[in-house]
């Protein structure tokens, strides 16, 4: 770099701060979030207080909480990043020893006025975590073994922890999302071609393990497997979800059946219509022109950030805006492909759309990163 | 870690051709699902749209009528009645309270039911139909279904719901059932879908929670058509479950009646076993209370008083009851001296009304002492030096392994709720438990069924079964599922010497039979019901003053413990009647009435008492006939 480059890169300070924030990507969260909202209302019969009033006001508070940890320099964050990283951890194990127990899974930890999901906030602080470990080592050790295995512990522990709740949903994602970091951070390429030729190795150790005694997967989980591959199979118990879902996103057609007129989601044929299946409900009732829409609204996303990381010269907010975006590409598109029957049904909710209190904070701090990255970058 | 420019414009480099891969990873993927909405959307849509259509029709689980349950005789104990109610669901009502009020028009609304469905309607998922108005008239079920299209969301249901025919009779051996409770579904990994309808009744107690696996049956489905606001238009198809298998109990439920009946209402507890099968003929605890209570919820107050009571209703204390056994335990320990070849039948002791053992002084309860005592005397006047003496020359472990072998301190499962193990102590036992060495004293108070022993009624209706046949009978309750039959509890030959026992049974013969005997009064008349029994008196606290003087709490509890006919034993009986002072004034009258009851399979007549009797025998038999259940419009098994 020339001195010249040096020379005219200023970071802006101050009230500044506020102009030089990510504001198509802001705007984006909003449009996405009302698309929710919507949904929320129709969901609920046209009922605006039972999940789409909550869920506003949860948004209007991540959006300040966006906005003010925007507003924090970057480099704060950076050096949090091992705490944040260790006190998510510790919750974890926490919801393992005393979390509350809801839907069969042991997931939340009550606060009293909320009840948290480390869980989520481990996809962030893992990714903050690893963007800082990237930053911080050189190069040339990159691709070191004993470089590499560091990470990949910092990742298999908390995968590890929220498999035992137990949530394979989430603990895809970290795993997913931590692996993605690690190739964008630059560790060479065949460490991953081996991983993903033993995880195909581990996929078949799993179905041949299956009613033996070193089975290793739950009862449970092999039925969803089960039911992925063949949803006609049990379409009154497990099969179900998938099976409803698919009808009511096929009988949307181009252009749906109107605003709260999925005669699916009316009849109380999906489950969860209001959290994980709430993309069908979408789908259903503005057909394939909405679903596109927010598939491209999402797309949007994704691309805003990944441009705002390209161009920025901080290693650390580099990484974690390409982390972070790799992360809300896992939620959204596992959600969508787990309706649509392309993988088998893991619990992800929609992310700024499903209903739901510590997804939607924990998303809207991990923007405020992002958002706190794009403002502090060099210019 | 401070970096050199040209890592820095390396690893950027790097960054950007990666990412970039990524992103390009993920613009295929992103595609790859809008061509599979595409593909489901717009290609498949007329499909879908047509199964869309079809979806009209609702599938839902149709509960499985619940097993019935039957007495020996083939009268049905607990069977399903129709029962009506009314739902609402939340989703489907739209404004709750107008739906309310225009449905308090046409029924009558419980205010404690409403104020817990209301409550429940916040806290469940809105598509559950939740009950508002139970055990409705038919005319008021007809009356909302004529209104149905004014009430959206509100739905008359017709359900199953159990009744137990023979009420406080039958409590504590067959239970209740009731609605699944968060509780229970927490308890039960993977619960079968059945558990989730609202109202579903499980097994709560005794054997209908037992015998849960049986009784409740597989799930049918059903397919109706439903129109665009959900209301079902008409049935298509149905697939029925399978009942519940039924369940024979072995008990006879007319003398099951007469021992709930002659019990009162004494805090008691009598069983009856057919000493040659081991079937259970009646299992009485007193007092009882109504099942049918507990079915649809029971009202706190009820509740109440049944917990507060200090008969403890609740408990079935035939097997969940453990008593020190007092004297009914003498023919264990003289059984084991016997067999162990320590003492003969013919050899005496002197009882002088007390023994010195380490320096403390054990008492008979003749304070004057019995003079020169044999075995068969001890049992009949119930001496207990002659079983401290045994008990110094036997030792505790011979002593605990017969009372094993006889069935005491160890759990019969008998398909009851919280059977009871009781205890036969050994010393490992109070090191284990106690922390203490056993001394010689403890020996001496196990002799005679103190100290640390104890046992339910079943296991001294199991010992005496024993005793009377020699055999290892095992209790048996249920005779048949589904029509077939149980195995039965004869039980193998225990290997005791048959001299051995004859003397026992001699002894227990004179206790009834012989002029000195301790239950004398409570003998009957002819050869052919001729009874052999043992009484027992166990101490809850040491007072000095007389029984029947203080508390009640504090009184001794009275046993009585029996088989008959004599010569050819067919039942076993044994009786505890708590606080009920002694053993021959409590129990052992009680113990006779039931045995000749079970024997004559009606009221026995008047002489087979002594004359003296006769009178009181009379109205007591007259009294207690009016409490027997009426005879069943269909006696024969369904």
């Amino acid at each position: 770099m020339s001195y010249l480059e040096y020379n005219i890169k200023f970071v802006p300070t101050g009230p500044r701060k506020f102009l030089y924030l990510n504001w198509p990507l802001a705007l984006l969260l909003a449009a996405v979030a009302s698309v929710g909202f919507l949904m929320l209302y129709s969901v609920a019969g046209g009922d605006i207080s039972r999940w789409a009033e909550p869920q506003m006001k949860r948004f209007g508070v991540g959006f300040i909480l966006m906005i003010f940890v925007a507003m924090v320099p970057i480099y704060f964050w950076r050096n949090i990043s091992a705490v944040a990283y260790g006190v998510s951890l510790m919750l974890l194990v926490a919801v393992e020893l005393f979390g509350d127990v809801g839907m069969g899974a042991q997931r939340w930890i009550n606060l009293g006025f909320m009840r948290l999901q480390p869980s989520e906030l481990m996809k962030i602080t893992l990714v903050m975590l690893l963007a800082a470990y990237y930053d911080w080592l050189p190069l040339k050790k990159i691709s070191h073994p004993l470089w590499v295995a560091i990470p990949v512990a910092l990742i298999l522990v908390p995968t590890a922890l929220v498999l035992r709740q137990p949530d394979l949903g989430t603990a895809i994602l970290l795993l997913t999302g931590g692996g993605a970091l690690m190739f964008m951070a630059g560790v060479h390429w065949a460490y991953f071609l081996a991983v993903i030729s033993s995880g195909v190795g581990l996929l078949v150790a799993v179905f041949e393990s299956r009613g033996t005694t070193w089975q290793l997967l739950n009862n449970y989980q092999y039925k969803r497997i089960d039911t992925f591959l063949d949803p006609a199979a049990d379409p009154l118990n497990a099969g179900y979800h998938i099976t409803q879902s698919k009808i009511a996103l096929g009988s949307g057609g181009w252009t749906g059946r109107g605003f709260m007129q999925g005669t699916q989601s009316r009849l109380n044929f999906l489950p969860e219509k209001h959290t994980d299946f709430i993309f069908t409900t979408l789908s259903e009732e503005f057909g394939f022109v909405g679903a596109i829409t927010l598939l491209t609204l999402y797309a949007l996303i994704i691309m805003f950030c990944i441009s705002s990381a390209l161009s920025n010269s901080n290693r650390y907010g580099q990484l974690l805006t390409l982390g972070i975006a790799m992360a809300f590409f896992l939620f959204f598109s596992v959600n969508m492909a787990m309706v649509m029957g392309l993988i088998p049904v893991v619990g992800v909710p929609l992310p700024l759309i499903s209903y739901g209190g510590s997804a939607m904070l924990v998303l809207m701090i991990a923007f405020g990163l992002v958002q706190s990255a794009h403002v502090h970058k060099p210019r | 870690m401070r970096k050199s420019a040209s890592e820095k414009t390396q690893s950027q480099a790097l960054v950007t051709r990666r990412s970039l891969l990524v992103g390009g990873l993920q613009v295929g993927l992103v595609g790859a699902l809008g061509a599979r909405m595409h593909f489901l959307q717009v290609q498949q849509s007329d499909q879908f749209r047509f199964l869309a259509e079809e979806n009209r029709i609702k599938v839902s689980l149709l509960p499985p009528a619940r097993g019935q349950i039957f007495d020996r005789t083939g009268r049905v104990l607990a069977e399903n009645i129709q029962s009506y109610r009314i739902t609402v669901t939340r989703e489907d009502a739209g404004d709750i309270d107008e739906t309310i009020a225009k449905l308090s028009q046409l029924v009558e609304l419980d205010p404690a039911l409403l104020a817990d469905a209301l409550e429940q309607m916040q806290k469940r998922r809105g598509d559950v139909p939740i009950t508002v108005a139970d055990k409705v008239s038919w005319e008021e079920l007809s009356r909302v279904a004529a209104n149905a299209p004014a009430l959206p969301g509100v739905e008359p249901q017709v359900a199953l719901s159990r009744h137990y025919t023979l009420g406080p009779d039958f409590t504590h051996v067959v239970g209740y059932v009731g609605p699944v409770s968060d509780y229970d579904l927490g308890r039960i990994e993977d619960p079968d879908p059945l558990l989730r309808l609202p109202r579903f009744q499980i097994g709560k107690t005794g054997l209908e929670a037992r015998r849960e696996a049986n009784l409740r049956g597989k799930a049918g489905t059903q397919r109706v058509e439903v129109n665009a606001s959900g209301r079902e238009v008409r049935e298509l198809d149905r697939v029925e479950g399978t009942k519940g298998s039924d369940v024979q109990l072995t008990i006879d439920h007319n003398l099951q009646n007469y021992v709930q009946a002659r019990m009162g209402d004494d805090s008691a507890a009598a069983v009856v076993i057919d000493v040659q099968t081991g079937d259970l003929l009646a299992i009485g605890s007193a007092p009882a209370f109504d099942p049918n209570l507990f079915v649809n919820g029971i009202s706190v107050a009820d509740y109440k008083s049944l917990t507060e009571d200090d008969h403890r209703p609740l408990v079935a204390k035939s097997v969940q009851g453990t008593y020190p056994p007092g004297s009914t335990f003498k023919m264990v320990t003289a059984l084991a001296a016997l067999e162990a070849g320590i003492v003969t039948a013919e050899d005496t002791f002197r009882c002088v009304g007390h023994l010195d053992v380490s320096s403390q002084k054990f008492h008979c309860w003749k304070r004057g002492g019995h003079g020169n005592v044999n075995l068969i005397r001890s049992l009949r006047e119930s001496c207990d030096v002659y079983y401290y003496e045994l008990a110094l020359q036997t030792g505790i472990e011979n002593i605990s392994a017969m009372a094993r072998r006889l069935g005491l301190g160890e759990r019969h499962d008998v398909p009851m709720s919280a059977v009871a193990s009781g205890l036969a102590p050994t010393k490992d036992w109070k090191k284990r438990v106690k922390g203490e060495d056993w001394v010689l004293g403890d020996s001496v108070n196990a002799s005679i069924g103190q100290g640390f022993v104890l046992a339910s009624p079943l296991q001294l209706a199991v010992m005496t079964a024993r005793i009377a046949t020699g055999r290892a009978v095992e209790p048996r309750l249920i005779k048949t599922i589904d029509g077939e039959e149980q195995p039965t509890g004869a039980g193998e030959p225990l290997g005791l010497n048959e001299n051995n026992l004859r003397q026992i049974r001699r002894g227990m013969f004179e206790v009834v039979n012989h002029s000195r005997g301790t239950a004398r009064g409570s003998r009957s008349l002819s050869k052919e019901t001729q009874i052999a029994g043992k009484t027992g008196t166990s101490q809850v606290i040491s007072r000095r003053v007389k029984c029947a003087e203080v508390d009640w709490k504090q009184r001794d509890h009275a046993l009585f413990v029996n088989f008959a006919p004599y010569d050819n034993p067919r039942i076993a009986v044994a009786v505890v009647v708590e606080h009920g002072c002694g053993g021959s004034t409590a129990a052992a009258p009680i113990a006779r009435d039931i045995t000749l009851q079970a024997l004559y399979g009606d009221d026995p007549p008047l002489s087979e008492y002594p004359s003296g009797q006769r009178g009181r025998i009379r109205n007591q038999q007259k009294k207690l006939r009016a409490l027997r259940p009426e005879p069943a419009s269909k006696g024969s098994r369904a």
